[in-house]
């Protein structure tokens, strides 16, 4: 994804510098010098006080951008009820357990931020997801022969589909892409022994090598997205029945790695050292580049505010921290369960390097802007079809990694993986969480804040005895709720 | 008369079956201001897309610098240092003002956006260019005014130490006192050496402020005349009929699009 500047075939193929010493600062700063009375950008304001910086975000709020706002404090009171109409709500052991069973369909929420960033949709990826878990499922149950486990004709269709993917990825010159592809192409060949690191590799790369085919059709052959995953969603999912069977499972609880992703935890000591490195490197990096906006002038929080918000996030983690380490067993003289759940880390990293990527790096400032306005992203000289394909490579690429989470929760993989909800949940999650659909506008958080709710919804009304359907008619309900909120404020902020 | 930096020869353009430029020759010359003018849908914003890359050219030569070049993309056009202010606004409005001026251009320091070169950058170009009340470099732009847009995009063409700068009607949507900030501005750039293209259909900043006046009638390149040639009803004749007295095309009657 790095992008390769394009040769200018003009003589002079060097890249314009600024204009802080050309002609033209020079007519600016003689223009500067000549009425400096009218300097309304000169004198921005660059640092408020606590008091106006809360001021502005009450106004930003009544202006219809509620951020973060609506997930929380539905969170809130989703925990407030389920803790009253429920008395094992609120237990640790549920509260790992709800982490462990959301982190799938939140992973693969946060996989598809990219791709509603841009105003587009990936109804494929429950399924290309599913797709990539049942590879994963039969190279652990066939110990890698998986021309035996697939059969020849899908076997080879997925070498031919897979370096196809790679020159397609190759077009677009996605380096990425066409390593992903390739190396799928090459754990298929060489039957290499069942070894759990490997499968979850080859589930990453399975995703990888879909991605290209989704991200090249929506951006080269320019069929709406929509229509392509649609088409995609259908068909992966006859892949899957297919390998697997309609009725058919494949146990992958034998093994021992394969299954703790999502069923085991850190030690207590290992609990403790994520925290440190978590809310250290979070103090970190936000108080050092506060201090760095601070020293040279530039638009920044109020420091009482960034202290605050340190503060809350570290004593936030030690709270959790210290719940996870106790021991959560229901049988305490017997077992000994606690620690932080392996999946906290994992979240947790795709969240950080999510958000990196898209808030500080140019290839995130180009997704953003080809989702504002990609005609002005495109004149800018953004490689808009680049940009298009590579986000549906991040989404199926980290929708197999959800797969590989809620593979490992159930420990097996069967006909209906990915299929049904799945997407249909991660879209929700993101949405709940503050994405818009219309592209331009959302983040990797709310992905992890949407899927938070579902999950919480879901766990606290299973918790309640309450069967299927009202599960998900409160689902929808909730979902609903979510977007009208959203809808409202906006709504309200357009016609003051 | 000074060199010309970019010029065009027997430039043609179709969108599907419509002829939208026909043979254009069009010289920019630096330490100039080149005014183009025309009727809506002559072709000005056209012409002005193509040389920035946006559109491809179906035939016809490009000149920079009086070597031929190929622009392919709005990149080509920028590494020449060709800037262009769009008429329909080329801005992103979920990005604030700073990410907009840089977009396509951020400066990195290592792998990540340099954001504070890049604040301070543009804080430094948008100083010099009035807009009232901003609150902050980092509102997005959805967020500003119409004229305040144009400013924006106007700093933004302006950050670069371009060589020929194109704008496309950049005085449509400002106030009394930002038009003449930005038609000040344009002579300035022309008197560092740049070469600078005006369109406007307002006749009197036109000719207030050009060296040159470029007439395009249907997409045909009816004159390119210096200023002081001509006066304000002859630009008027050479925009509504192709001709005016001698001067324009030889025939625009037999003219059809
Ligand atoms: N992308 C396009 N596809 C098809 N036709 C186009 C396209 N862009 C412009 N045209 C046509 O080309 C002709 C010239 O349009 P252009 O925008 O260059 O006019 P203009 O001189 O800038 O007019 P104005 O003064 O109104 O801005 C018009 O007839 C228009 O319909
Ligand atoms: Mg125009």
């Amino acid at each position: 994804m790095t992008e390769s500047p394009t040769q200018p075939a003009g003589p002079k193929p060097t890249e314009p510098t600024p204009a802080d010493s050309g002609p033209v600062a020079e007519a600016l700063e003689a223009h500067a010098a000549a009425d400096t009375a009218i300097t309304d950008f000169g004198i921005d304001t660059t640092s408020r006080t606590t008091y106006e910086a809360i001021g502005d975000y009450w106004n930003r709020l009544r202006g219809g951008e509620l951020g973060a706002v609506p997930a929380l404090l539905g969170l809130t009171v989703l925990v407030v009820i389920f803790a009253i109409a429920s008395g094992d709500f609120v237990s640790i052991n549920n509260l790992a357990n709800l982490l462990q069973q959301g982190a799938g369909p939140m992973i693969i929420a946060m996989g598809i931020v990219p791709v509603l960033l841009l105003g587009e949709i990936d109804l494929s990826a429950g399924t290309a997801s599913g797709v990539a878990a049942t590879l994963l499922a039969l190279h652990f149950r066939d110990h890698g022969n998986l021309l035996g486990a697939m059969g020849d004709s899908m076997f080879y269709g997925f070498v031919v589909g897979l370096v196809l993917a790679a020159l397609l990825a190759a077009l677009l010159r996605l380096w990425i892409g066409v390593v992903g592809s390739l190396g799928a192409v090459a754990v298929l060949l060489l039957g290499v022994p069942a070894n759990p690191y490997l499968e979850m590799l080859l589930a990453i790369l399975v995703g990888v090598g879909i991605g290209c085919f989704t991200g090249f059709l929506v951006a080269k052959v320019g069929i709406p997205s929509f229509v392509v995953t649609l088409g995609l969603f259908i068909a992966w999912y006859g892949v899957i029945l297919q390998l697997i069977g309609a009725a058919g499972t494949v146990s992958v609880r034998q093994s021992d790695v394969l299954f703790n992703v999502a069923n085991d935890s850190l030690s207590v000591v290992g609990s403790w050292i994520l925290f440190v490195v978590a809310c250290g490197g979070y103090a970190a990096v936000v108080g050092l580049r506060h201090a760095a906006r601070l020293r040279k002038g530039l638009v920044a929080q109020p420091t009482p505010l960034v202290l605050a918000k340190i503060v809350g996030v570290v004593v936030l983690g030690a709270v959790a921290t210290w719940l996870l380490t106790l021991n959560r067993s229901p049988n305490p003289a017997l077992t000994d369960i606690s620690g932080v759940p392996y999946v906290v880390p994992i979240v947790l990293v795709l969240f950080v390097v999510g958000t990196f990527v898209l808030d500080r790096t140019r290839y995130g400032r180009h997704i953003y802007a080809v989702g504002g306005n990609t005609e002005a992203a495109r004149r800018a000289g953004v490689n808009v079809p680049k940009i298009r394909m590579s986000v549906f490579i991040i989404c199926s690429a980290v929708a197999a990694i959800g797969a590989i989470v809620y593979t490992s929760k159930v420990g097996s993989v069967d006909g209906n993986a990915g299929n049904g909800n799945t997407l249909l949940f991660a879209v929700g999650a993101a949405v709940i969480g503050g994405t818009s659909l219309f592209g331009g506008k959302g983040r990797v958080r709310d992905a992890v804040l949407g899927g938070l709710v579902l999950a919480t919804v879901q766990n606290g009304l299973n918790l309640l005895g309450f069967q299927a359907a009202p599960v998900n008619i409160i689902t929808g309900l909730v979902l609903l709720l979510a977007a009208s909120v959203d809808a409202l404020s906006r709504r309200r902020a357009a016609a003051r | 008369m000074s060199e010309p930096i970019l010029s065009l020869r027997g430039v043609n353009k179709s969108f599907g079956p419509v002829h939208v430029l026909h043979d254009i020759d069009f010289t920019v010359r630096a330490g100039e201001v080149t005014a183009l003018v025309g009727d809506n849908g002559a072709g000005k914003s056209t012409l002005v897309k193509c040389i920035a890359g946006i559109h491809p050219v179906d035939s016809g030569e490009i000149l920079f610098d009086g070597k031929p070049v190929h622009i392919h993309g709005p990149r080509d056009a920028a590494a020449l240092g060709i800037e262009v202010v769009y008429q329909d606004l080329a801005l992103a409005d979920n990005l604030d003002v700073v990410q907009n001026m840089f977009l396509g251009r951020e400066r990195l320091s290592g792998f990540l956006l340099d954001e504070a070169e890049m604040e301070l950058a543009a804080r430094r170009t948008l100083a010099s260019l009035s807009v009232r009340t901003v609150k902050s470099v980092r509102t997005p732009v959805s967020s500003l005014s119409g004229g305040q847009r144009q400013t924006v995009a106007i700093a933004k063409a302006v950050l670069w130490d371009s060589k020929v700068v194109l704008l496309d009607e950049p005085t449509a949507a400002l106030g009394v006192a930002q038009t003449r900030q930005v038609l000040d501005l344009v002579r300035r750039l022309a008197e560092q050496g740049l070469g600078v293209v005006l369109i406007s259909h307002n006749m009197n900043d036109v000719l207030e402020v050009s060296d040159r006046i470029a007439t395009l009638y249907l997409g045909r390149m009816a004159a390119e005349l210096p200023t002081r040639e001509l006066n304000h009803s002859q630009v008027v004749e050479l925009i509504t009929a192709g001709r005016s007295g001698d001067l324009g095309l030889a025939r625009p009657d037999v003219v059809t699009i």
